[in-house]
């Protein structure tokens, strides 16, 4: 019987299914960061347990960090007492039971999920897990990735496996060639407001289609990232050459390794006839810029559409429309370009990697931000990224329109460490969450691709990219 | 083994997508503890203040239109909402802060995945209904408050005298509420098992134990 991939990677890692139909599956990648894995390491020691592989685990703070670090930082040097608690507890952890950190000091460091597939911890083919919803970026590498709660940390920790019930197959069909202006962001955002996000939920979502396979890795994992925000634990794209040409550069594998692998990851593909229990299908050359209006990713609009309004949606989600738009401040604005624009952050675990910062610096080269905007910042998604875009010159570029350029981090995606939005600040935002307050108590964001950002820190206002 | 009976004051979250930002906000991830969230539980909604972790609920300026600050609601043991909620964020900490404050179950029409997986491990029943069996019961709590009895063994939801809904969960994921069990200790129990499975994958798929730094 032909079978998808999710369902070669289920059954890959099955160690048994119990007759309540849950399964153990083996996980051979545990990614911790600090904010979810300090309850789940006192649950070991209150159990008298011990990390059941160390070499599956590898481990870096991210959420709580500040990014005007500089060099020469500490742990210790984190003026949030809490964050430092925090940070230190993870440090004090994975020396206690030698789990490998890139700590703070480390030119490695970064946001877990862009600093694992460029170290290349993430192999195709893996199970991988992490205390953190945006986890499905791995599957971007034909992997099994999902996020999981704190319990399931330490259920990892202690037993190699999670234990899970299998999802439903979802193909989403992404085919045809984007517009200029129009990136991997916003075909992610149009099938979040297509979908909701909702649709995705009990389904592992394929990316598959022309588009998707002619798409960098980079681009492949701003999608997968933001699979979560569809509903879905679960992203993935098949393995084809593009994912072995970044894994050949990014793995430590040695050459004869490396061909005996890619004899089995070339099979991580969805069968011909694979059947899927839903199947979407996308003409993204249809598709413009995507922007959300409101406090849910799926609250999405073209950069030039008008936003909702009362007489656009059924009895039902009236109620939603109108708290969105009263927490956004968007009661009089009949579209996105008439909103003034306070702060700017290119960032986060789905657009922070080199070729997001090449394509906002591209957009901000040689001009200045607009005097409007209070504050405009780029934050590195890792140490690698960093050194990679200053060898480039990238850090002057936007040093030189006005930015501020930071050290690798969360940051403002969601507002642990002190970047931070104020009361009714409106933000352009390269992140994945649009949330009431998730930049900050009451802060307003639109999420959008770095190029519009970049061009919003500009201008002040959204602007027509093409 | 905790009281199969679940009775109690309904609040009614009449909005879909609640996520867990709103359930918990970043602010408190900042803990390392298990316990101590119920203060902080829709912190957003519910203080007109920021709020920070060494805060109890006693030092904040309430929004008194919010309906945990009402009374009976401040006693809730059962929420009612719409869709998806427990969507974004796998911050198991929602969760956490949904128990703290006292509530057993939350009764909606769907939930995001990760906060439905995390529910079991903390003792708060997430029960999934229809759409039209939420309206009505969105129907019956609009004007006075009430009291819903669920029961855990005939998985029902008994919402007047008379009347009731069932619902469907899985009896494993039922059985860990009710005794309370923990998954690490269920899973070491197939220890051989899951020995035998990565001694083959170490033969078959040696790349994945060859990792030098
Ligand atoms: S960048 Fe944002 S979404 Fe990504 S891991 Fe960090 S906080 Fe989560």
């Amino acid at each position: 019987m032909p079978v998808t991939l999710y369902d070669k990677l289920w059954d890959e890692h099955l160690v048994q299914t119990d007759e309540n139909n849950e399964s153990l599956i083996y996980i051979d990648r545990h990614y911790l960061h600090e904010v979810t894995s300090p309850q789940a390491f006192e649950g070991l020691r209150r159990k008298h347990l011990t990390p059941w592989r160390l070499d599956a685990n590898v481990a870096t703070p991210d959420h709580n960090v500040p990014t005007d670090r500089g060099n020469k930082f500490e742990a210790e040097s984190i003026k949030d007492e809490v964050s430092k608690i925090q940070v230190v507890e993870l440090d004090k952890n994975c020396n206690n039971f030698g789990i490998r950190q890139f700590d703070i000091t480390s030119s490695k460091q970064g946001i877990v999920h862009v600093m694992g597939p460029e170290l290349g911890y993430t192999l195709p083919g893996m199970t991988i897990v992490c205390g953190d919803s945006h986890t499905s970026t791995h599957g971007a590498f034909g992997c099994l990735a999902m996020g999981i709660g704190t319990s399931e940390v330490e259920h990892v920790l202690a037993t190699q496996c999670l234990k899970i019930t299998k999802l439903k197959n979802m193909q989403v069909n992404f085919h045809g060639q984007p517009r200029t202006g129009v990136t991997s962001k916003d075909i992610i955002l149009h099938l979040i407001k297509l979908i909701g996000t909702a649709g995705g939920t009990g389904h592992a979502i394929e990316f598959s289609g022309s588009y998707t396979s002619l798409a960098s890795m980079e681009s492949r994992m701003t999608i997968c990232n933001m699979a979560i925000e569809a509903g879905a634990k679960v992203g993935l794209v098949a393995v084809d050459s593009t994912t072995l040409d970044y894994v050949k550069q990014h793995s430590n594998l040695s050459d004869s390794m490396f061909d005996e692998a890619s004899q089995y990851w070339k099979t991580l593909n969805s069968d011909r006839d694979a059947n899927f229990d839903k199947v979407i299908n996308i003409d993204v050359s249809e598709i413009k810029p995507q922007v959300t209006w409101g406090t849910s990713p799926e609250m999405t609009i073209d950069f030039d559409a008008k936003v909702p309004s009362q007489e656009d949606i059924d009895e039902v989600n009236l109620e939603n429309l109108l708290l969105a738009k009263a927490y956004m401040g968007l009661e009089k604005s009949h579209t996105l370009q008439d909103l003034n624009f306070d702060k700017i952050f290119i960032g986060s675990c789905t657009n922070s990697r080199i070729e997001d910062l090449r394509a906002a610096a591209n957009a901000v080269k040689g001009k200045r931000i607009s005097k409007s905007i209070i504050e405009a910042i780029v934050v590195p998604g890792s140490g690698m990224v960093k050194a990679q875009a200053e060898e480039e010159g990238l850090d002057k570029i936007f040093i030189d329109a006005g930015f501020l350029w930071r050290d690798p981090g969360c940051s403002m995606c969601l507002g642990m460490n002190p970047d931070q939005l104020k009361p009714y600040e409106r933000c352009a935002s390269t992140s994945n969450r649009n949330f009431e307050g998730r930049q900050g108590n009451l802060g307003r964001t639109h999420l959008m691709s770095p190029l519009m950002a970049a061009l919003t820190a500009i201008n002040g206002k959204i602007t027509d990219p093409s | 083994m905790i009281n199969p009976i679940i009775s109690g004051i309904v609040a009614t979250f009449d909005r879909d997508n609640i996520d867990t930002d709103q359930i918990i906000p970043t602010e408190y991830l900042k803990s390392i503890k298990k316990f101590g969230f119920g203060d902080f539980l829709f912190d957003g909604w519910r203080y007109l203040d920021e709020g920070r972790l060494d805060m109890t609920s006693e030092d904040r300026s309430k929004n008194y239109d919010f309906i945990l600050n009402k009374e009976p609601y401040t006693k809730s043991q059962i929420l009612l909402t719409r869709d998806n909620f427990g969507c974004g964020s796998s911050r198991e900490h929602a969760v956490w802060a949904l128990r703290d404050f006292g509530f057993k179950a939350v009764i909606a029409s769907s939930f995001g995945d990760i906060f439905y997986n995390n529910c079991f491990k903390n003792s708060v029943l997430p029960i999934k209904l229809t759409i039209e069996e939420i309206n009505h019961l969105f129907e019956i709590t609009a004007n006075s408050p009430i009291s819903f009895e669920i029961d855990l063994a005939k998985k029902a939801i008994k919402y007047d005298q008379v009347s009731s809904y069932s619902f469907d969960v899985k009896e494993s994921l039922l059985e860990r509420i009710i005794h309370n069990l923990d998954d690490v200790d269920i899973t070491l129990k197939h220890k051989e098992q899951i020995e035998a499975y990565e001694l083959s994958r170490r033969q078959q798929r040696p790349w994945l134990f060859d990792y030098s730094n």
